[in-house]
């Protein structure tokens, strides 16, 4: 492991340690309004300073953190065991279920993700609890976002399946699942690893898109993407820096899970 | 010798320059500051130039800048001033008004103003194949609007029923040419269209026949353009506004408000509150598909009430708009000077009276939550539109302090076509969070809100008989009001509905937002007010200051 990769993995876990720790490190919690101090600068009483109705901003962060870099994944993961049954069993099938699946992810692709995300998420019932919302958006997000992963899962299984391992292990009398199961699924793994991690920060930026379109976490719960919606109306940096934080919580992360990927998964 | 007479030659040319300058100098401001273009944004493109036609804002500020009237309600004083028209007569049956107007005028294009323009522009506004909003607001029954001409100078319109208003509507009717070849383009306001870009601007010079002058004979406007810029970002125009590329900003949100007042404080206008206000309302629809208990809850004066006097509206106007904004008392702005009832106040925030008024209904709390009667927890969603921040805020402070009586409130942001599918074809939500945009100071203009039958009566619309007996009284002094030409009449029906409104909640009134614009030093003679358009309602008498725009 490379010393990047060192440091990425070490800035990846304190920020998941600290998120975790926001009941002792922010005890006002991200729901209690300051109404005395609405817009406050950074202070003793609030590190980070207020949002515009006196939420402690850094207790908003802890807490967005932990439900964005939790519910991010668990989308990826959705999002990866479906493209590897659509993608990577085509694939490894091949002949018309192989086009078939590709016609199918194309039009996928194709969809206007923005548009389809605002309607379904205006078809859901209203009257859920904002964590059974973030739930719902972040299962929305990884049904929704499987099609660019199985694209890349279809060719690489594809070639495998031409393989000259492949076509041995079938000349020796192997089929079906388990030639599927024993020789072409871990040659696939990179493939999936890479595809989990590219699709985390994916989803994580999703949430964020919806909620600069206030469509994401329902309120009073905080998010990434409910945190970078204060940055809609900042006009100047030097004025209020602190508000970058989040923004830059996500650069951060986000570089971080990057160089996290090993170059076998870079290059798969 | 011939140097000499070149000499005394030039002498006499500086004295004389001299003596031109000192005159231009001490001859008042208007004359010295005259001319120079002023500028300023468009939110959107201008969707048509008829004047007939407007519908939206753009066309409306182009309307207003160039469009000659029979009447204008003054901005500042909210009175009715005469202005193509002399005097006007409306008829004790409140059908019929009578214009005389004045002579010598003529259009931009040099043709006679005359009373045979005057019913020309009626009769196509009236006509049902033009579908112009501005003839919607004349239609007060069956039958058709006629005009009488009476003389060159006078004019009668003649309605088919009673119009209360009547005279304030012409404020909207920009007189048309009924024979100029250049139809729209011919217009009696102090600003004609010299140029569109389409996406990109329009410009306004001066109108050289505007008949109205100023106190010392001199032809109005003063300034010789506008230039009007198609600017739909906000952040744009601000940071425009501040470079002195703009000299004015008509309707400011409250954060760049305190920005630009942070740092020139001079540049900033807070006229108070306006008409706007926003407010929330809980579904009462029969049909609606939502739990019969909730239903039940919603119908409830009760249940309304004590939501009302849970919500700190203070603390909404001073957290949300920075304090540019007051707690809304009902559906009338107290900015709106004549119609407002004054005897109501603001519903002020009594968590305990909201608490004690629910209990009484025999809601009960039970570890920390709210029951009814029956044990079913309070819980409800409110519904708003995805994008507006105030409006998110807002919802997010009544969620907190109804949570504070054990009410359990969800917010739910939705894109706008969602939300209008929602609250007014399904009805499928429980309360909703919206604003109103009034532009118009008479009640008449609230009869789509206030009638039971009406599309946007907001919290059951489209009944086709009023379901409570509070419904069939606000019909009944609404349609009062409109029915009659006396004024005192109309005004005590409508403190009445005002009254009513106020103790049965169906809708929740929470704040006035104040109306907030900018204008540059540059510009002399404004005075920023409430009603639209806020910076430029007189914009024939503004002045542009070269000197000080140059130095911004």
């Amino acid at each position: 492991m490379n010393a990047a990769r060192k440091l990425a993995c070490v800035v990846v876990l304190t920020v998941c340690a600290v998120s975790l720790a926001a009941n002792w490190l922010a005890p006002a919690g991200y729901a209690k309004q300051f109404r005395e101090a609405p817009s406050a600068p950074p202070s003793r009483q609030h590190l980070l300073g207020t949002d515009e109705v006196g939420r402690d901003r850094f207790a908003r962060i802890l807490y967005g953190t932990r439900i964005s870099l939790l519910l991010a994944p668990a989308a990826a993961l959705v999002s990866t065991v479906m493209a590897a049954l659509v993608g990577g069993l085509a694939g490894y099938l091949g002949g018309i279920l192989l086009r078939l699946a590709r016609g199918f992810t194309d039009l996928f692709l194709s969809l206007p993700w923005l548009f389809l995300l605002i309607a379904v998420r205006a078809l859901l019932p209203l009257n859920v609890s904002p964590l059974t919302s973030v739930l719902i958006t972040f299962l929305i997000l990884g049904l929704l976002g499987w099609a660019a992963s199985a694209r890349v899962l279809s060719t690489s299984a594809d070639d495998l399946r031409n393989s000259d391992f492949v076509l041995q292990a079938r000349a020796s009398g192997l089929h079906g699942p388990r030639l599927f199961l024993v020789h072409v699924l871990p040659n696939l793994k990179p493939v999936l690893y890479a595809q989990f991690w590219i699709s985390i920060p994916v989803f994580i930026l999703a949430e964020a898109n919806l909620g600069i379109l206030g469509l994401g976490v329902a309120e009073p719960l905080p998010s990434w993407g409910s945190l970078l919606r204060e940055l809609e109306d900042l006009i100047s940096f030097r004025e209020e820096p602190w508000r970058l934080v989040p923004l830059l919580l996500l650069a951060v992360v986000m570089t971080s899970f990057q160089l996290l990927l090993s170059n076998e998964e870079v290059s798969a | 010798m011939n140097m000499n007479k070149i000499s005394r030659r030039t002498f006499l040319r500086l004295l004389a320059s001299c003596a031109l300058l000192f005159l231009s100098v001490t001859s008042g401001s208007a004359f010295s500051q005259n001319g120079g273009e002023l500028r300023f944004s468009l939110h959107s493109e201008p969707k048509t130039f008829d004047p007939l036609l407007v519908d939206d804002d753009s066309s409306l500020s182009i309307r207003y800048l160039t469009g000659g009237v029979l009447v204008r309600v003054n901005r500042h004083t909210q009175e009715l001033e005469p202005e193509l028209a002399e005097s006007w007569k409306i008829s004790k049956d409140g059908k019929q008004i009578t214009f005389k107007l004045r002579h010598s005028i003529t259009f931009s294009d040099g043709s006679p103003f005359s009373a045979e323009d005057v019913a020309f522009t009626m009769q196509r506004l009236m006509d049902p194949a033009l579908h112009s909003s501005t003839g919607d607001a004349f239609r007060s029954g069956n039958g058709t609007v006629s005009t009488k001409i009476i003389a060159p100078d006078q004019i009668a319109v003649i309605f088919p029923a009673p119009l209360a208003g009547l005279d304030r509507l012409f404020d909207q009717v920009a007189i048309m040419s009924a024979h100029s070849p250049k139809k729209e383009a011919a217009v009696l306001g102090p600003f004609m269209v010299a140029e569109y870009k389409a996406g990109s601007s329009v410009l306004l010079r001066r109108n050289p026949n505007y008949w109205k002058k100023d106190s010392q004979g001199r032809r109005l406007p003063y300034l010789d353009a506008i230039r009007l810029d198609i600017q739909s970002n906000r952040d744009v125009e601000m940071l425009r506004f501040k470079r002195g590329e703009l000299d004015l900003i008509n309707v400011l949100d409250s954060d760049y408000f305190d920005r630009l007042a942070a740092t020139s404080p001079q540049l900033a206008h807070d006229a108070g509150p306006s008409l706007d206000s926003d407010f929330m309302w809980f579904n009462q629809v029969a049909s609606a598909p939502i739990p019969e208990y909730k239903r039940a809850w919603f119908r409830d004066a009760n249940f309304r009430r004590a939501i009302s006097q849970a919500v700190n509206r203070e603390d909404l106007s001073r957290v949300v708009f920075n304090g540019h904004a007051q707690p809304a008392v009902g559906p009338v702005s107290p900015a709106n000077k004549f119609w407002f009832n004054s005897k109501l106040k603001a519903e002020p925030y009594r968590p305990d009276a909201a608490l004690q008024r629910l209990q009484a209904d025999g809601f009960h709390l039970q570890n920390g939550a709210l029951l009814d009667k029956a044990g079913n927890v309070v819980e409800f969603s409110i519904v708003t539109n995805a994008g507006s921040k105030p409006r998110e805020h807002m919802a997010v402070m009544v969620q907190e302090d109804l949570g504070k009586l054990g009410i359990k409130v969800n917010v739910v942001t939705l894109d706008f076509p969602s939300l209008i599918e929602r609250i007014s074809q399904k009805f499928n939500y429980e309360a909703a969070m919206l604003g109103f945009r009034n532009v118009d100071l008479d009640p008449n203009g609230q009869m789509n809100i206030w009638l039971s039958s009406a599309e946007d009566h907001a919290w059951n619309p489209q009944q086709k008989s009023p379901e409570t007996g509070w419904e069939a009284e606000i019909d009944r002094l609404m349609r009062a009001q409109a029915s009659t030409a006396d004024l005192k009449k109309r005004k005590e029906s409508f403190d009445r509905v005002q009254e009513i409104v106020a103790e049965q909640t169906p809708i929740i009134y929470l704040v006035n937002q104040n109306a907030l614009s900018a204008v540059s030093t540059a510009v002399e003679g404004a005075n920023p007010g409430i009603l639209s358009p806020q910076t430029f309602w007189n914009a024939e008498r503004l002045i542009l200051n070269a000197t000080t725009r140059a130095s911004r």
